[in-house]
């Protein structure tokens, strides 16, 4: 039942002399929550872009290691990059929605990916945008400019976005850090349906959410991976010490 | 507490006073010089005046083929500069590493902006007409043809004037765009041309366009670059040649021809001129001319960079 859909071994990254990430090796399992945890700058939004490689995007980081994805090692030189950030679909921080309408971010995707026909891009939008759960909201207005939906709003049509070119596995880094607790529900709640199809990884500061959406926990710190275990356990009873002074709230 | 009676600041008094003088002083030459090409400049303009040749030794008639010259000059450096300036910025913004070489690139990129546009005259002959319109009249056989002064290298010349311009506002409009947008694209599968295509291009867009405007209204004041390159005392004939296809002849823009140039115009009529004063009217109106339309094409610039600004300021 317990499929594995990405399997990390002795992952080390750099930026320049300085070591981000240290010895990570862990595995993720398919249509599950997996929620990385951990104080600023410990390295987990660096992890996370590890796996659709934005951080080739950055000048100076060298990775090494290994990364699985259906047993495929995405850090092989032959890999289309292309058709990994194809599958592992990327949702950010900050909402970052072109200045086009709401009917143009969605179809972008697929557009560039070489979909032409009207017809199939408007079932695209239609389908999306009801798995992002705001089809009701903005189904009249499609071809309004998407900034000036709300910020929930537009983080939502950042995930139909991100669905919209069909991935297996969605990364959210700190999807709802800048929304207000309405739309972190929205957002929450959204995250518990797309795991039925999805496998999910999310980067979160705020604990309680990573104990409500996710499955499983990893506890980063001073880019090592301290503890990964069931989210229950991890946030009952830990078994390092650092994770449990994290959870606690004695540091971070 | 006593509260003491305030103390007169007699420095700021009169640097304040000193700051005024200054402003309304350049305020008053601004209106003086503008009032004056204005009023002697407004009687002289009507239709005739636009679109006629000179007539009678120069001392009469319209400055049309002047405008027609000053128009094609720039249409062509505009269809020559734009592709140059923007391709080289994004390849100095999207691609080019920043090593010392790249360094070199942009720091003369600036320096370039800062060269007596005179040099970029002489530049231009020696580099188009000399070298290369003498070669390729070599090679392609057609005895004087390109060799020699000529709308395309007065263009070409201009052109190279304001590449810095088009180079750096380009730069500008590709750096002012939200890295977050590049991620959304790469993350969506997107390779790094389809971004620069479909996301950092339409988003630059108006920053080129105020580059490409301010591009036009430097060239178009411009007289020493095209000095020996072209720009014609007096042509009667505007610079067009009938291009046929078949049965069909349309009139264009005939690029081995010389021209006649508003700015070169003025300056001819002031210094060259059979009787300076006798013409005095036609300079004024020459002038206005010259100073309405790069007006307005700095207001259009002004005005692409405003809503520009506005659009980012929603991000």
């Amino acid at each position: 039942m317990k499929e594995t859909k990405i399997v990390v071994k002795d992952l080390n990254l750099f930026y320049g002399d300085k070591q981000a990430l240290k010895n990570i090796s862990l595995n993720i399992l398919a249509k599950r929550v997996t929620a990385f945890i951990g104080p600023s700058g410990c390295g987990k939004s660096t992890f996370l872009r590890v796996l659709n490689r934005m951080n080739d995007l950055i000048d100076n980081v060298k990775t090494k290691g290994e990364v699985f994805i259906d047993g495929v090692n995405i850090y092989d030189r032959s890999l289309d990059i292309v058709n990994l950030r194809k599958n592992v679909g990327m949702v950010f921080q900050k909402s970052n929605l072109f200045p086009k309408t709401i009917y143009e971010n969605i179809v972008y995707g697929p557009k560039i990916n070489g979909i032409r026909d009207k017809q199939l891009l408007n079932e695209i939008v239609e389908k999306t945008l009801n798995q992002a759960a705001i089809w009701d909201e903005v189904k009249d207005r499609l071809n309004e400019n998407a900034l000036s939906l709300s910020g929930g709003q537009q983080q939502r049509l950042c995930i139909a976005r991100a669905l919209a070119v069909e991935p297996e596995i969605i990364l959210m880094d700190e999807p709802a850090s800048a929304l207000d607790p309405i739309s972190t529900a929205k957002i929450e709640e959204l995250i518990h349906d797309l795991k039925k199809e999805y496998t999910i990884v999310i980067v979160t500061h705020n604990m309680q959410q990573a104990a409500r959406v996710s499955d499983q926990t990893a506890f980063f710190y001073l880019g090592e991976l301290i503890e990964f275990d069931r989210t229950t356990t991890i946030f009952t009873k830990p078994s390092k010490k650092q994770t449990e002074d994290y959870i606690t709230g004695r540091f971070g | 507490m006593e509260l003491k009676k305030r103390k007169k600041d007699f420095v700021g008094f009169i640097s304040l006073g000193i700051v005024r003088l200054m402003f309304f002083f350049l305020v008053f030459v601004l209106i003086l010089l503008l009032g004056k090409i204005f009023i002697e400049g407004i009687g002289v303009i009507s239709l005739e005046f636009l679109i006629d040749s000179p007539k009678n030794n120069m001392t009469e008639g319209g400055i049309g083929p002047a405008i027609f010259g000053t128009i094609a000059v720039t249409l062509l450096m505009v269809i020559i500069t734009v592709p140059l300036g923007v391709f080289s910025a994004i390849y100095l913004n999207e691609y080019a590493k920043d090593t010392f070489f790249t360094r070199i690139i942009r720091t003369s990129i600036n320096n370039l902006a800062g060269v007596p546009s005179i040099v970029f005259g002489l530049f231009g002959l020696g580099f188009f007409i000399l070298f290369i319109g003498k070669n390729l009249d070599r090679v392609l056989q057609t005895g004087l043809l390109f060799g020699q002064p000529a709308l395309l290298w007065a263009s070409a010349t201009l052109a190279v004037l304001v590449l810095p311009i088009v180079i750096v506002s380009t730069l500008e409009a590709l750096n002012s765009v939200p890295k977050s947008h590049r991620d959304a694209s790469y993350g969506l599968g997107a390779t790094k041309w389809q971004t620069i295509k479909n996301v950092v291009l339409p988003q630059a867009r108006p920053g080129i366009l105020t580059g490409t405007i301010l591009a036009i209204s430097r060239g178009a004041g411009e007289t020493a670059p095209i000095l020996f390159l072209g720009a014609a005392f007096f042509l009667p004939n505007l610079p067009i040649a009938d291009i046929c296809i078949g049965g069909y002849c349309i009139p264009m823009i005939n690029p081995t021809e010389q021209f006649m140039y508003l700015a070169y115009h003025i300056f001819i009529m002031a210094t060259q001129s059979s009787n300076p004063t006798k013409t005095l009217p036609i300079q004024y109106g020459s002038t206005l001319v010259l100073i309405v339309l790069t007006f307005f094409l700095n207001i259009t610039a002004i005005i692409f960079r405003y809503r520009f600004r506005k659009i980012l300021g929603r991000l």
